[in-house]
């Protein structure tokens, strides 16, 4: 897992400085430099390095411990390492008052520098496993958790944030696998409701009965099998948020039920008489074009106008391809620990592969494609062969298409060479991607006269 | 045509120089051609006493022959880092030079006893370790493998010097590089 690792070395004596980092990405890490203090503030501002080695004596008015104290302004979960030539007790104890991880002496012993990296690399692989599982199992995910870098989703997310704490009930309209979900955990996350329940429901799972006492409860004999009284989901989420996921899917009478909750903020469990009174907020989701479906008469108007008080709705993945990368990087980045696979990276042609392809399903279908591109990855590197299935499938997105007018002969011979010159002319491995023998291969290679 | 380049400096036994450049043509399905060296006291750092092999690999990237793929030095100098008490060699991670010390693979470095079986292991693990950093393959978690990382003789000791099956299959990704 090391190449997911950043370190940074600050030194002024470039000599000192790049042969650590050379030393270092042996070992397999990604290694930045900087040759004063201000640079590695700097640095440190755009990216977040998990170690820093720190000269203590540079020149510029800032030294290794200033330095360390800026960049755990900062970073406070950096791990810093002042590294100097010039030990004295004096600056070893400030170095560590100050925060500073460890405190060693150059030249240092390679075995000493090897266990140290390798100690808080460990650390950090446990914390951030840990992070990663604790969100997974909670799925806590607030508003920053969100990644995106397109504006319109940016306008979104701060949409979010506004209403997070608000009672507003809140539409997000967006084809599958945008995220919807997300979002709902989000703003219910970022809110005042966080420490309260928040219930999903998906409308499109269930009959119309059964989600009927699903949301709203039922009484003892409400009906057959009903042997004592239940609570529906509206009262499982009081003081929370309720997600209405697929709302466009629920059935007429349903949305009659659901108009009066939100006008009335009380309902009647099934078979019951007394009025139960609740304060939950409703989120919904569709993938639906509601108004459309309003105009068509399959959805109530009031409850359309009561649902959309705040609408948000989510671009497809197409419509903002300059997330492309950063989703797949953060997919990489996750699933390399989930998978037990030290893959660091996504090569420039594999990225370009990804931008055109089309994503018909979106964000679930581009950490989809990555999680499969890293199960049978034997490099450190996804390259272009990982996403090889997203061109076999023939659904490499609309940026494709076949030059008119060519036969399939010739469409065949094009296939031949650019498998050929993507395996540097393994014709075992060749024919493994086209799913012919070696022998029809070789054959093809004759017939259509192909150099090799 | 592109040849592995060994090249020996002047205090290595012509033997010693002969058993990196055998492996190399056994390990690597290439070519393996030698060329002389010139003495690297212009390395040497009076203040450390040992020799520096940043100035080291600056020469050998200077002499590199124009149809060499990757070049190995060999020197009985003990080699340091500025930031290192010593290294067991250095390489180009991904470029074309690279250089192994004998100095330290030797048991009389540590007061022990000649022992020329142990030394002949050291040698070809640590010339094809630094070869690996050359075809761009960073340390290896697996112990036994000739690319993980050693820090001490033992560690050397423990490894075999063949790449683990992930790191032969790196290598033979790499353009042309057939083992």
């Amino acid at each position: 897992m090391k190449t997911h690792w950043q370190i940074l070395v600050v030194d002024d004596e470039e000599v000192m400085c790049e042969s650590l980092a050379a030393w270092l990405r042996e070992d397999g890490y990604s290694v930045d430099t900087a040759a004063s203090g201000h640079e590695a503030v700097e640095k440190s501002r755009l990216r977040d390095y998990a170690i820093y080695f720190v000269d203590l004596k540079m020149p510029g008015g800032m030294d290794g411990i200033e330095t360390m104290m800026q960049i755990r302004t900062l970073r406070p979960d950096a791990s810093i390492i002042i590294i100097t030539a010039y030990a004295t007790v004096d600056t070893a104890i400030t170095a560590m008052k100050e925060g500073a991880q460890e405190y060693i002496v150059k030249p240092c012993n390679p075995e000493e520098i090897s266990l140290l990296v390798n100690r808080i690399i460990k650390v950090k692989n446990l914390q951030r496993e840990n992070t990663i599982l604790r969100k997974k199992l909670t799925r806590q995910y607030v508003v920053h958790d969100i990644i995106s870098k397109n504006p319109r989703m940016r306008e979104i997310l701060a949409l979010c944030h506004e209403v997070a704490s608000l009672r507003s009930t809140v539409l997000i309209q967006g084809e599958s696998g945008t995220g919807k979900e997300m979002v709902a955990r989000a703003i219910h996350n970022s809110g005042d409701r966080a420490s309260k329940p928040l219930v999903t429901v998906s409308c499109a799972a269930l009959a119309e009965t059964l989600l009927e006492s699903e949301l709203f409860g039922y009484e003892k004999g409400a009906f057959t099998g009903a042997e004592q009284q239940r609570r529906g989901k509206f009262e499982m989420a009081e003081g929370g948020t309720i997600f209405l996921d697929e709302i466009g899917d629920i059935p007429p009478k349903l949305q009659v039920d659901l108009l009066r909750v939100l006008q009335e903020r009380s309902f009647y469990r099934v078979g019951g008489s007394q009025e139960v009174r609740v304060d939950v907020r409703v989120i919904a989701a569709t993938n639906m074009i509601l108004h459309q479906a309003v105009s068509d008469g399959k959805f109530r108007e009031d409850l359309y106008y009561r649902l959309n008080v705040i609408e948000i709705r989510i671009p497809p993945l197409r419509e903002r391809r300059e997330d492309i990368p950063l989703l797949a990087s953060h997919f990489v980045d996750r699933l390399a620990h989930e998978l037990s696979k030290d893959i660091g990276e996504i090569s420039e042609g594999a990225l370009k592969l990804l931008m055109d392809y089309n994503w018909p399903g979106n964000v679930r279908e581009l950490e989809n494609a990555v999680e499969r591109a890293m199960v049978t990855c034997r490099n450190h590197v996804l390259t272009e062969d990982s996403f090889s299935f997203l061109a076999l499938n023939g659904i490499a997105g609309k940026a494709w298409a076949a030059p008119a007018g060519m036969t399939l002969q010739e469409m065949e011979k094009v296939l031949i060479v650019s498998t050929l010159h993507r395996t540097n002319g393994n014709i075992k491995e060749s024919a493994a991607i086209l799913g012919i023998d070696r022998s029809t291969l070789y054959e093809k290679i004759k017939r259509y006269e192909i150099p090799r | 045509m592109k040849y592995l380049y060994v090249a020996a400096a002047p205090e290595v036994a012509r033997e010693d120089h002969l058993l990196v450049r055998d492996l190399l043509g056994t390990a690597f399905a290439a070519p393996v051609r030698e060329m002389p060296l010139p003495g690297l006291d212009f390395a040497y750092d009076a203040g450390r006493r040992q020799h520096g092999s940043i100035p080291v690999l600056e020469l050998l990237s200077r002499l590199c022959p124009a149809d060499a793929w990757k070049l190995l030095a060999v020197t009985e100098r003990d080699l340091f880092i500025p930031v290192l008490t010593f290294v067991f060699g250095h390489a180009q991670l991904g470029g074309r030079a690279a250089v192994v010390s004998l100095a330290r693979l030797r048991q009389e470095f540590y007061g022990l006893a000649p022992d020329r079986a142990v030394f002949v292991e050291r040698a070809r693990k640590e010339a094809l370790h630094e070869t690996g950093h050359m075809f761009g393959l960073v340390h290896c978690a697996d112990r036994s493998c000739a690319m993980s990382l050693a820090t001490n003789v033992r560690h050397i000791d423990e490894k075999h010097a063949a790449f683990c099956a992930p790191c032969a299959a790196r290598l033979r990704r790499v353009d042309g590089a057939r083992i």
